[in-house]
Protein backbone atom coordinates (compact mmCIF):
# COMPACT_ATOMS: atom_id res chain seq x y z
CA UNK A 1 0.00 0.00 0.00
CA UNK A 2 2.80 2.30 1.02
CA UNK A 3 4.64 1.48 -2.17
CA UNK A 4 1.55 2.23 -4.22
CA UNK A 5 1.24 5.69 -2.63
CA UNK A 6 4.88 6.35 -3.35
CA UNK A 7 4.50 5.31 -6.95
CA UNK A 8 1.38 7.39 -7.29
CA UNK A 9 3.24 10.40 -5.99
CA UNK A 10 5.76 10.03 -8.76
CA UNK A 11 3.31 9.08 -11.47
CA UNK A 12 0.70 11.73 -10.77
CA UNK A 13 2.66 14.76 -11.89
CA UNK A 14 3.85 12.89 -14.95
CA UNK A 15 0.37 11.84 -16.07
CA UNK A 16 -0.98 15.29 -15.26
CA UNK A 17 1.77 16.68 -17.43
CA UNK A 18 0.78 14.41 -20.29
CA UNK A 19 -2.86 15.42 -19.98
CA UNK A 20 -2.10 19.12 -20.14
CA UNK A 21 0.49 18.95 -22.90
CA UNK A 22 -1.31 19.86 -26.10
CA UNK A 23 0.09 18.50 -29.37
CA UNK A 24 2.74 20.91 -30.68
CA UNK A 25 1.12 23.71 -32.61
CA UNK A 26 2.38 24.60 -36.06
CA UNK A 27 4.32 27.84 -35.65
CA UNK A 28 5.70 28.20 -39.13
CA UNK A 29 6.62 31.63 -40.36
CA UNK A 30 3.92 34.17 -41.18
CA UNK A 31 3.09 34.00 -44.90
CA UNK A 32 4.83 30.70 -45.59
CA UNK A 33 2.83 29.26 -48.49
CA UNK A 34 2.22 25.52 -48.59
CA UNK A 35 1.46 24.31 -52.14
CA UNK A 36 -0.04 20.88 -52.29
CA UNK A 37 -2.01 20.88 -55.54
CA UNK A 38 -0.33 17.77 -56.91
CA UNK A 39 2.48 16.84 -54.48
CA UNK A 40 0.69 14.37 -52.23
CA UNK A 41 -0.81 12.54 -55.21
CA UNK A 42 2.63 12.36 -56.82
CA UNK A 43 4.25 10.97 -53.68
CA UNK A 44 6.28 14.12 -53.02
CA UNK A 45 6.26 16.25 -49.90
CA UNK A 46 4.26 19.46 -50.41
CA UNK A 47 6.30 22.48 -51.53
CA UNK A 48 6.77 25.33 -49.04
CA UNK A 49 7.41 28.82 -50.32
CA UNK A 50 8.91 31.11 -47.64
CA UNK A 51 7.70 34.63 -48.45
CA UNK A 52 10.06 36.24 -45.92
CA UNK A 53 13.15 34.69 -47.49
CA UNK A 54 12.22 35.88 -50.95
CA UNK A 55 11.13 39.41 -50.03
CA UNK A 56 14.55 40.07 -48.54
CA UNK A 57 15.94 39.45 -52.03
CA UNK A 58 13.16 40.47 -54.43
CA UNK A 59 10.29 42.94 -54.34
CA UNK A 60 6.73 41.65 -54.67
CA UNK A 61 6.62 43.03 -58.23
CA UNK A 62 9.16 40.55 -59.59
CA UNK A 63 7.03 37.49 -58.93
CA UNK A 64 3.53 38.93 -58.78
CA UNK A 65 3.76 41.24 -61.80
CA UNK A 66 6.66 40.02 -63.98
CA UNK A 67 6.39 36.27 -63.38
CA UNK A 68 2.60 36.27 -63.11
CA UNK A 69 2.04 34.62 -59.73
CA UNK A 70 -1.56 35.25 -58.68
CA UNK A 71 -2.18 36.41 -55.11
CA UNK A 72 -3.71 33.07 -54.20
CA UNK A 73 -2.19 30.02 -52.56
CA UNK A 74 -2.64 27.07 -54.89
CA UNK A 75 -4.17 29.30 -57.55
CA UNK A 76 -1.32 29.10 -60.03
CA UNK A 77 -1.38 25.44 -61.13
CA UNK A 78 2.39 25.23 -60.97
CA UNK A 79 3.99 21.95 -62.03
CA UNK A 80 7.58 20.87 -62.60
CA UNK A 81 7.23 20.99 -66.39
CA UNK A 82 6.39 24.71 -66.25
CA UNK A 83 9.22 25.34 -63.80
CA UNK A 84 11.76 23.58 -66.03
CA UNK A 85 10.42 25.62 -68.97
CA UNK A 86 11.26 28.80 -67.03
CA UNK A 87 7.79 29.71 -65.85
CA UNK A 88 6.84 30.55 -62.24
CA UNK A 89 9.64 29.41 -59.85
CA UNK A 90 11.69 28.53 -62.93
CA UNK A 91 12.06 32.24 -63.74
CA UNK A 92 14.84 32.29 -61.15
CA UNK A 93 15.35 28.69 -60.02
CA UNK A 94 17.29 27.81 -63.15
CA UNK A 95 20.86 27.55 -61.86
CA UNK A 96 21.60 31.14 -62.89
CA UNK A 97 19.73 33.49 -60.57
CA UNK A 98 19.00 30.87 -57.93
CA UNK A 99 19.75 27.18 -57.49
CA UNK A 100 18.02 24.89 -59.94
CA UNK A 101 15.36 22.20 -59.69
CA UNK A 102 17.61 19.26 -58.87
CA UNK A 103 17.42 20.35 -55.21
CA UNK A 104 13.99 18.73 -54.89
CA UNK A 105 13.87 18.61 -51.12
CA UNK A 106 14.68 22.27 -50.57
CA UNK A 107 11.16 23.17 -51.78
CA UNK A 108 9.36 19.86 -51.31
CA UNK A 109 10.02 20.00 -47.59
CA UNK A 110 6.55 20.00 -46.02
CA UNK A 111 5.05 17.31 -43.87
CA UNK A 112 3.11 14.96 -46.15
CA UNK A 113 -0.58 15.77 -46.09
CA UNK A 114 -0.20 19.44 -45.19
CA UNK A 115 -3.00 21.29 -47.01
CA UNK A 116 -2.42 24.20 -49.38
CA UNK A 117 -2.45 27.39 -47.30
CA UNK A 118 -0.96 30.77 -46.53
CA UNK A 119 0.32 29.97 -43.08
CA UNK A 120 -0.75 32.28 -40.26
CA UNK A 121 -3.14 34.33 -42.37
CA UNK A 122 -6.08 36.12 -40.77
CA UNK A 123 -8.51 34.11 -42.89
CA UNK A 124 -6.91 30.87 -41.77
CA UNK A 125 -7.22 31.87 -38.12
CA UNK A 126 -10.84 32.99 -38.51
CA UNK A 127 -12.24 30.36 -40.82
CA UNK A 128 -10.31 27.16 -40.42
CA UNK A 129 -7.68 27.12 -37.71
CA UNK A 130 -7.48 23.33 -37.91
CA UNK A 131 -6.42 23.35 -41.55
CA UNK A 132 -2.83 24.00 -40.57
CA UNK A 133 -0.91 20.79 -40.27
CA UNK A 134 -1.66 17.10 -40.75
CA UNK A 135 -3.28 15.31 -37.85
CA UNK A 136 -4.78 18.42 -36.35
CA UNK B 1 11.32 7.15 6.58
CA UNK B 2 14.25 9.11 5.26
CA UNK B 3 14.02 7.16 2.03
CA UNK B 4 10.37 8.05 1.85
CA UNK B 5 11.13 11.72 2.35
CA UNK B 6 13.70 11.51 -0.39
CA UNK B 7 11.16 9.96 -2.73
CA UNK B 8 8.59 12.61 -1.93
CA UNK B 9 11.13 15.34 -2.45
CA UNK B 10 12.14 13.83 -5.77
CA UNK B 11 8.52 13.66 -6.84
CA UNK B 12 7.94 17.28 -5.84
CA UNK B 13 11.06 18.36 -7.68
CA UNK B 14 9.94 16.45 -10.77
CA UNK B 15 6.58 18.16 -10.49
CA UNK B 16 8.25 21.55 -10.25
CA UNK B 17 10.48 20.93 -13.25
CA UNK B 18 7.59 19.52 -15.24
CA UNK B 19 5.26 22.37 -14.50
CA UNK B 20 8.06 24.80 -15.33
CA UNK B 21 8.47 23.14 -18.70
CA UNK B 22 4.71 23.14 -19.13
CA UNK B 23 4.45 26.84 -18.47
CA UNK B 24 6.83 27.51 -21.33
CA UNK B 25 5.10 25.07 -23.67
CA UNK B 26 1.59 26.19 -22.87
CA UNK B 27 2.02 29.90 -23.19
CA UNK B 28 -1.64 30.43 -23.96
CA UNK B 29 -2.78 29.04 -20.65
CA UNK B 30 -0.13 31.06 -18.87
CA UNK B 31 -0.21 28.67 -15.95
CA UNK B 32 1.93 29.92 -13.15
CA UNK B 33 2.19 26.85 -10.99
CA UNK B 34 5.94 26.62 -11.35
CA UNK B 35 7.27 25.88 -7.88
CA UNK B 36 9.42 28.40 -6.01
CA UNK B 37 12.35 26.04 -6.53
CA UNK B 38 12.61 27.37 -10.11
CA UNK B 39 13.26 30.93 -8.90
CA UNK B 40 16.89 30.59 -9.76
CA UNK B 41 16.05 29.45 -13.29
CA UNK B 42 13.75 32.41 -13.86
CA UNK B 43 16.49 34.94 -13.10
CA UNK B 44 18.09 35.49 -16.56
CA UNK B 45 16.12 38.27 -18.24
CA UNK B 46 17.41 37.28 -21.67
CA UNK B 47 15.11 34.26 -21.81
CA UNK B 48 12.24 34.89 -24.23
CA UNK B 49 8.90 35.58 -22.59
CA UNK B 50 6.68 32.55 -23.02
CA UNK B 51 3.56 34.60 -22.30
CA UNK B 52 2.73 37.83 -24.04
CA UNK B 53 2.35 40.46 -21.33
CA UNK B 54 0.01 42.61 -23.43
CA UNK B 55 -2.47 39.88 -24.29
CA UNK B 56 -2.16 36.33 -23.08
CA UNK B 57 -3.80 35.04 -26.27
CA UNK B 58 -1.02 36.42 -28.44
CA UNK B 59 2.09 34.36 -28.93
CA UNK B 60 5.05 34.93 -26.69
CA UNK B 61 8.24 36.23 -28.21
CA UNK B 62 10.01 32.91 -27.89
CA UNK B 63 7.66 31.06 -30.20
CA UNK B 64 8.05 33.23 -33.26
CA UNK B 65 10.39 32.79 -36.19
CA UNK B 66 11.16 29.17 -35.36
CA UNK B 67 13.73 27.28 -37.43
CA UNK B 68 12.13 25.20 -40.23
CA UNK B 69 12.94 21.93 -38.47
CA UNK B 70 10.71 22.93 -35.54
CA UNK B 71 7.95 24.98 -37.13
CA UNK B 72 5.36 22.22 -37.48
CA UNK B 73 4.93 22.61 -41.25
CA UNK B 74 8.31 21.49 -42.54
CA UNK B 75 9.13 17.81 -42.31
CA UNK B 76 12.15 17.42 -39.99
CA UNK B 77 12.82 14.02 -41.61
CA UNK B 78 13.43 15.72 -44.95
CA UNK B 79 17.18 16.23 -45.51
CA UNK B 80 16.61 19.59 -47.25
CA UNK B 81 14.78 21.08 -44.27
CA UNK B 82 17.96 21.42 -42.24
CA UNK B 83 19.60 23.36 -45.07
CA UNK B 84 17.00 26.13 -45.06
CA UNK B 85 17.78 29.47 -43.48
CA UNK B 86 16.24 30.23 -40.09
CA UNK B 87 14.03 33.35 -40.04
CA UNK B 88 15.55 34.51 -36.75
CA UNK B 89 19.01 34.71 -38.32
CA UNK B 90 17.70 36.75 -41.22
CA UNK B 91 15.58 39.09 -39.08
CA UNK B 92 18.16 39.87 -36.40
CA UNK B 93 19.41 42.99 -38.21
CA UNK B 94 16.03 44.23 -39.53
CA UNK B 95 13.77 46.95 -38.11
CA UNK B 96 11.20 45.54 -35.74
CA UNK B 97 7.48 46.00 -36.13
CA UNK B 98 5.63 47.68 -33.27
CA UNK B 99 2.87 45.08 -33.10
CA UNK B 100 3.09 41.49 -32.01
CA UNK B 101 1.89 40.16 -35.34
CA UNK B 102 3.23 39.03 -38.69
CA UNK B 103 6.94 38.27 -38.89
CA UNK B 104 7.71 40.96 -36.31
CA UNK B 105 9.65 42.81 -39.02
CA UNK B 106 8.87 46.32 -40.24
CA UNK B 107 9.55 45.60 -43.90
CA UNK B 108 8.99 49.15 -45.13
CA UNK B 109 11.48 50.52 -42.61
CA UNK B 110 13.94 47.75 -43.39
CA UNK B 111 13.81 48.70 -47.06
CA UNK B 112 14.00 52.46 -46.41
CA UNK B 113 16.98 52.01 -44.10
CA UNK B 114 18.82 49.85 -46.64
CA UNK B 115 18.89 46.89 -44.29
CA UNK B 116 17.70 44.86 -47.26
CA UNK B 117 18.21 45.47 -50.94
CA UNK B 118 15.61 43.40 -52.79
CA UNK B 119 15.76 43.48 -56.58
CA UNK B 120 13.03 45.39 -58.42
CA UNK B 121 13.90 43.55 -61.62
CA UNK B 122 14.49 39.84 -61.89
CA UNK B 123 17.74 40.20 -63.83
CA UNK B 124 19.06 43.68 -63.23
CA UNK B 125 20.13 44.29 -59.62
CA UNK B 126 20.64 48.01 -60.31
CA UNK B 127 17.12 48.80 -61.49
CA UNK B 128 15.40 51.37 -59.30
CA UNK B 129 11.79 51.09 -58.20
CA UNK B 130 9.26 53.45 -59.82
CA UNK B 131 7.89 55.11 -56.69
CA UNK B 132 4.61 56.97 -57.01
CA UNK B 133 4.04 59.44 -54.17
CA UNK B 134 0.33 60.08 -53.75
CA UNK B 135 -1.68 59.73 -50.57
CA UNK B 136 -5.33 58.76 -50.89
CA UNK B 137 -7.55 59.80 -47.99
CA UNK B 138 -10.62 57.67 -47.49
CA UNK B 139 -13.17 59.32 -45.26
CA UNK B 140 -14.67 56.57 -43.18
CA UNK B 141 -17.98 56.25 -41.40
CA UNK B 142 -18.36 56.51 -37.64
CA UNK B 143 -15.76 57.74 -35.23
CA UNK B 144 -12.76 55.93 -36.67
CA UNK B 145 -10.03 58.20 -38.01
CA UNK B 146 -9.86 58.46 -41.78
CA UNK B 147 -7.70 56.07 -43.73
CA UNK B 148 -4.63 57.48 -45.42
CA UNK B 149 -3.37 55.16 -48.12
CA UNK B 150 0.25 55.91 -49.04
CA UNK B 151 1.08 54.97 -52.62
CA UNK B 152 4.79 55.56 -52.05
CA UNK B 153 5.57 52.67 -49.73
CA UNK B 154 3.34 50.35 -51.73
CA UNK B 155 5.00 51.17 -55.06
CA UNK B 156 8.41 50.56 -53.48
CA UNK B 157 7.41 46.91 -53.46
CA UNK B 158 4.66 46.48 -56.01
CA UNK B 159 3.68 47.28 -59.57
CA UNK B 160 0.53 49.34 -60.30
CA UNK B 161 -0.91 46.33 -62.11
CA UNK B 162 -0.84 44.29 -58.92
CA UNK B 163 -3.76 46.27 -57.51
CA UNK B 164 -5.26 48.19 -60.46
CA UNK B 165 -7.77 47.54 -61.82
CA UNK B 166 -8.55 44.05 -60.51
CA UNK B 167 -8.52 44.75 -56.77
CA UNK B 168 -9.09 48.51 -56.75
CA UNK B 169 -10.71 50.50 -59.57
CA UNK B 170 -8.43 53.55 -59.98
CA UNK B 171 -11.22 56.05 -59.60
CA UNK B 172 -12.37 58.12 -56.62
CA UNK B 173 -15.49 56.69 -54.98
CA UNK B 174 -15.54 53.56 -57.12
CA UNK B 175 -14.38 51.17 -54.38
CA UNK B 176 -16.58 50.04 -51.52
CA UNK B 177 -14.31 48.66 -48.82
CA UNK B 178 -15.34 47.19 -45.47
CA UNK B 179 -13.32 45.70 -42.65
CA UNK B 180 -15.31 42.48 -43.06
CA UNK B 181 -14.00 42.16 -46.61
CA UNK B 182 -10.47 42.92 -45.49
CA UNK B 183 -10.31 40.31 -42.71
CA UNK B 184 -11.75 37.76 -45.14
CA UNK B 185 -8.89 38.38 -47.55
CA UNK B 186 -10.40 40.81 -50.06
CA UNK B 187 -9.34 44.36 -51.01
CA UNK B 188 -6.48 45.41 -48.67
CA UNK B 189 -6.77 41.91 -47.17
CA UNK B 190 -5.33 40.33 -50.32
CA UNK B 191 -1.96 41.19 -48.75
CA UNK B 192 -2.67 42.63 -45.27
CA UNK B 193 -3.35 39.61 -43.10
CA UNK B 194 -1.57 37.22 -45.43
CA UNK B 195 1.90 38.59 -46.06
CA UNK B 196 1.88 42.30 -45.17
CA UNK B 197 1.13 43.43 -41.60
CA UNK B 198 -2.25 42.11 -40.36
CA UNK B 199 -5.10 44.52 -39.68
CA UNK B 200 -4.97 44.24 -35.89
CA UNK B 201 -3.29 47.60 -35.52
CA UNK B 202 -6.08 49.97 -36.58
CA UNK B 203 -4.08 53.19 -36.43
CA UNK B 204 -1.51 52.14 -38.95
CA UNK B 205 -4.15 52.77 -41.65
CA UNK B 206 -6.78 54.80 -39.80
CA UNK B 207 -4.27 57.53 -39.15
CA UNK B 208 -6.01 60.85 -39.93
CA UNK B 209 -7.93 62.26 -36.98
CA UNK B 210 -11.14 64.12 -37.67
CA UNK B 211 -13.12 66.60 -35.61
CA UNK B 212 -16.71 66.16 -34.40
CA UNK B 213 -18.17 67.11 -37.80
CA UNK B 214 -16.13 64.41 -39.50
CA UNK B 215 -13.79 66.82 -41.28
CA UNK B 216 -10.08 66.09 -41.08
CA UNK B 217 -8.69 67.71 -37.94
CA UNK B 218 -5.08 67.92 -38.93
CA UNK B 219 -2.72 66.72 -41.58
CA UNK B 220 -2.19 63.05 -41.12
CA UNK B 221 1.08 61.76 -39.88
CA UNK B 222 2.86 60.16 -42.76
Amino acid sequence: MKKLTKNLLILLPLTAGLLFTAPPEAEAEYADVVINNYSDAAGMRPAIFPHWFHRIRFRCKVCHADLGFKFQAGGNQINMLKIIDGEYCGGCHNGEIAWSVENCDMCHSGKPGTPTQVHGSTVQKLVDPKMVAPGK
Amino acid sequence: MTVNKGRIFAALAAMAIFSGALATVMSEKGEAHAAPATKQDAAPAAAPAAVNTFNRLLKGAGERNLPPTEDGIHDPANPGTALLQTPRDAFSTLSKSTGAMGNGVNWVEALKNNQINPRYDRLNPAEEAVVFDLDIVREVKGSMPNVVYPHDRHTMWLDCSNCHPDIFIPQKGANQISMAQIVMGEKCGVCHGKVAFPVGECRRCHSQNKDASGAPAAKAKK
